[in-house]
């Protein structure tokens, strides 16, 4: 007989901070506190909770996997690495950077765990190349709840392993992964900034400059009219050794100090308003020159890990992040779409990224397809959600798809369109027994 | 002293792992000694992949075995000593079940004692070396919350401190670590207020601090040697009606 899985009432919520939940949180640290949390039901995984909405807890049991973040195996010749699925990225930069190993894909944070880089499928800068991170993902090893733990890997249980890939947690517990990190040679990547003055240029840049490792473009969406989709352009690749400054040849892998600060309180929720925003997007248009410059990995990877909490800045009624996809073929029209509807209505968005991806992923809930990717920042409340619920009808119409890691608001049949495997996925789950066991708030809202 | 072997006496504990960590960091190789060792085998590999250092796992039980055959057993002696095993028990239970009252008194008193003993003469035989217990504030005042872990814990700070006042002068030092409330498995499910609380690293920290310092005794938050300072020099005939 198994003891109940010790848990505290706690307020859950992801990174966004909206909605919240009052659940019960267990922090499993060895395999007994695993096997009782795992005969609860129904049970969401939960890694760091940097997530947006709402995937990583539930009403039901939330297991918190961060203590069971150990590193298992390195083969510092192939560079694959198995890990318990609470380790963090962060961890994983530390370690195997300075020892020539970088993660082959990594999100615009490093403070998430393996276990939630696989139930997200995350992508990074480098998926027009790389694609995702479940591309480099060797196997897996998912408890089941029924007390089944399963290796699955593109040749064991591979609609297992595609359902799980991207499944936001609800196919299983992810226990372990095993995945290859790439070789590099230094901690430096070598940055190539380039103005685009609208969204068209944009694009041809993005189009014309496929080859590199790693692009992205900080967009300015208040700017309307002929300035419609202004950005600026981040290139990046791994710098080699011979790349570096003269008298650091000699320590390739050296870090600067990190410099964190952190957001101490709740912004007030006037803060953030179309003026202080809009300011700091002519000052960051402004101060990214075009031209080339040696950046430490962490400020070009990483830079809102730099400030931590920054999700305070939005106060106390938290944020939604708002990311979908287009495909290649209705990108120009419906961006400039989401960028018109978004500039008429003047709701700040702070964070605005455009990114072109590559091939569509093989997870069945994966987000990533060809395409375009838009991320967009607004505080949670009415005005946001109305005018989300428009871009929503431009995505449904352009045939694209929201991003499940960052959403807390979409409709069940938003997302059925966007997703057109969610019938295998289903099916999966079905056949290995674990429907009822696993489900989130998210899974929730969605009809999973 | 930057120590350069550390073994640890109840490595499956949140405090016990996060120790680990702590001296692996600098380098030090690791003895990982708890019960149902074959668990640790994911830690032992994690230690030595993430710090490359030389990792291992033991079968150590305090309230059980012989202190000396587990000592002999020991590949090298360690330049590092630290006792973490400890049991909160339920203090109802304990009044009304002996067998739960001695099994406190074995995990926080006898048991580490018996160990420590054994340690003790190899350390001084050798000239060198240190020897952290993990006590507690519980020791510091009877209170009737948790007077029989907090006497055995009494019992054992009292112990540390005589083995400190011996080995002064023979080269080895012997540190008290007092953590008040710290967020572990042994805590999880209380409600803590979190200015009162450490984290286990924190813990780590001020050990290692300790014991490249060669301290005495070691409050982690400052705030607790004020509390207990003050919980100390309450009038027993005040103290008493206290509901503490």
């Amino acid at each position: 007989m198994l003891a109940n899985p010790a848990c505290t009432p706690t307020l859950l919520s992801g990174w966004g901070r909206y909605p919240r939940l009052e659940g019960r949180l267990a922090t499993p640290r060895t395999a007994d506190d695993l096997a009782a949390c795992l005969s609860s039901a129904p049970l969401a995984a939960r890694g760091n909770a940097r997530s947006y909405g709402d995937a990583s807890f539930g009403s039901g049991l939330t297991v918190d996997m961060r203590r069971l973040g150990r590193l298992l195996d390195f083969d510092d010749g192939t560079g694959e690495l198995r890990c318990e699925a609470g380790v963090l990225l962060s961890e994983i930069v530390e370690v195997f950077t300075p020892r020539g190993w970088f993660p082959p894909v990594t999100p615009g944070t490093k403070y998430v765990t393996v276990g939630g880089m696989v139930a997200s499928d995350v992508h990074g800068k480098n998926h027009h190349g790389a694609g995702s991170f479940c591309d480099h993902v060797v196997s897996l090893r998912l408890a089941l709840g029924d007390g089944t733990v399963l290796t699955c890997s593109p040749h064991e249980h591979p609609e297992l392993f595609a359902a799980t890939c991207g499944g936001m947690g609800l196919t299983g517990l992810v226990l372990e992964v095993t995945f290859r990190l790439v070789p590099v040679r230094t901690s430096v990547i070598v940055q190539e900034t380039i103005r685009a003055p609208d969204l068209a240029a944009a694009m041809e840049i993005f189009e014309r400059e496929v080859g590199r490792t790693y692009s992205v473009a900080w967009i300015d969406c208040l700017a309307s009219g002929p300035d419609l989709g202004r950005s600026v352009i981040v290139l990046g690749e791994h710098a080699a050794p011979d790349d570096l400054e003269p008298g650091r040849c000699d320590a390739p892998f050296a870090r600067p100090p990190a410099r964190t600060r952190r957001v101490p309180v709740d912004f007030p929720a006037f803060a953030l308003n179309r003026l202080s925003v809009s300011l700091f997007n002519r000052l960051y248009y402004g101060t990214h020159g075009p031209g080339r410059k040696l950046v430490d990995l962490d400020p070009y990877f990483y830079p809102l890990d730099a400030i931590q909490d920054w999700n305070r800045i939005y106060g106390r009624g938290g944020f939604v992040q708002y990311q979908c996809v287009l495909p290649l073929e209705t990108s120009r029209e419906g961006l400039e779409a989401l960028l018109t509807e978004i500039a008429r209505v003047g709701l700040a968005s702070f964070l605005a990224v455009l990114k072109r991806l590559g091939r569509e992923s093989f997870g069945y809930l994966s987000f990533p397809r060809e395409g375009y990717t838009l991320a967009l920042d607004f505080p949670a409340n009415p005005d946001t959600f109305a005018l989300l619920e428009r871009l929503d009808r431009i995505v449904l119409e352009g045939g694209g798809r929201l991003y499940l890691a960052k959403d807390a608001r979409m409709s069940a049949p938003m997302f059925r369109a966007g997703y057109p495997r969610l019938a295998q996925f289903n099916a999966v789950r079905r056949r290995y027994g674990v429907e009822r066991r696993f489900r989130s708030a998210l899974a929730e809202r969605l009809e999973l | 002293m930057t120590p350069s072997s550390v073994l640890i006496l109840g490595a499956r504990s949140d405090i016990g792992r996060a120790v680990a960590r702590r001296f692996a960091r600098a380098g030090a190789s690791v003895i990982l000694a708890a019960r149902r060792s074959n668990e640790l085998a994911a830690d032992v590999s994690d230690l030595a992949i993430r710090h490359k250092v030389k990792a291992e796992a033991i079968e150590f039980d305090v309230t059980d075995g012989d202190p000396e055959a587990f000592f002999e057993a020991l590949p090298t002696l360690p330049d590092v000593v630290v006792m973490v095993v400890g049991l909160l028990g339920d203090q109802a239970r304990s009044e009304t079940d002996l067998e739960a009252a001695t099994a406190v008194m074995a995990a926080n008193f006898t048991g580490p004692v018996a160990y420590l003993l054994a340690a003790a003469r190899r350390l001084e035989a050798r000239g060198s070396g240190c020897i952290v217990g993990i006590s507690s504030v519980a020791g510091d005042r009877g209170r009737k919350s948790n007077y029989v872990y907090g006497s055995a814990k009494a019992g054992f700070t009292a112990f540390l401190s005589g083995l400190r006042n011996r080995l002064f002068g023979q080269g080895v030092a012997v540190i008290t670590v007092k953590p008040g409330f710290v967020a572990t498995q042994m805590t999880a499910g209380l409600k803590l207020p979190p200015l009162l609380t450490a984290q286990p690293g924190e813990v780590a920290d001020a050990i290692w601090t300790a014991v490249e310092k060669r301290k005495d005794v070691i409050y982690i938050r400052p705030i607790w040697r004020l509390i207990m300072m003050a919980i100390q020099n309450v009038p027993e005939p005040l103290f008493k009606r206290l509901s503490l």
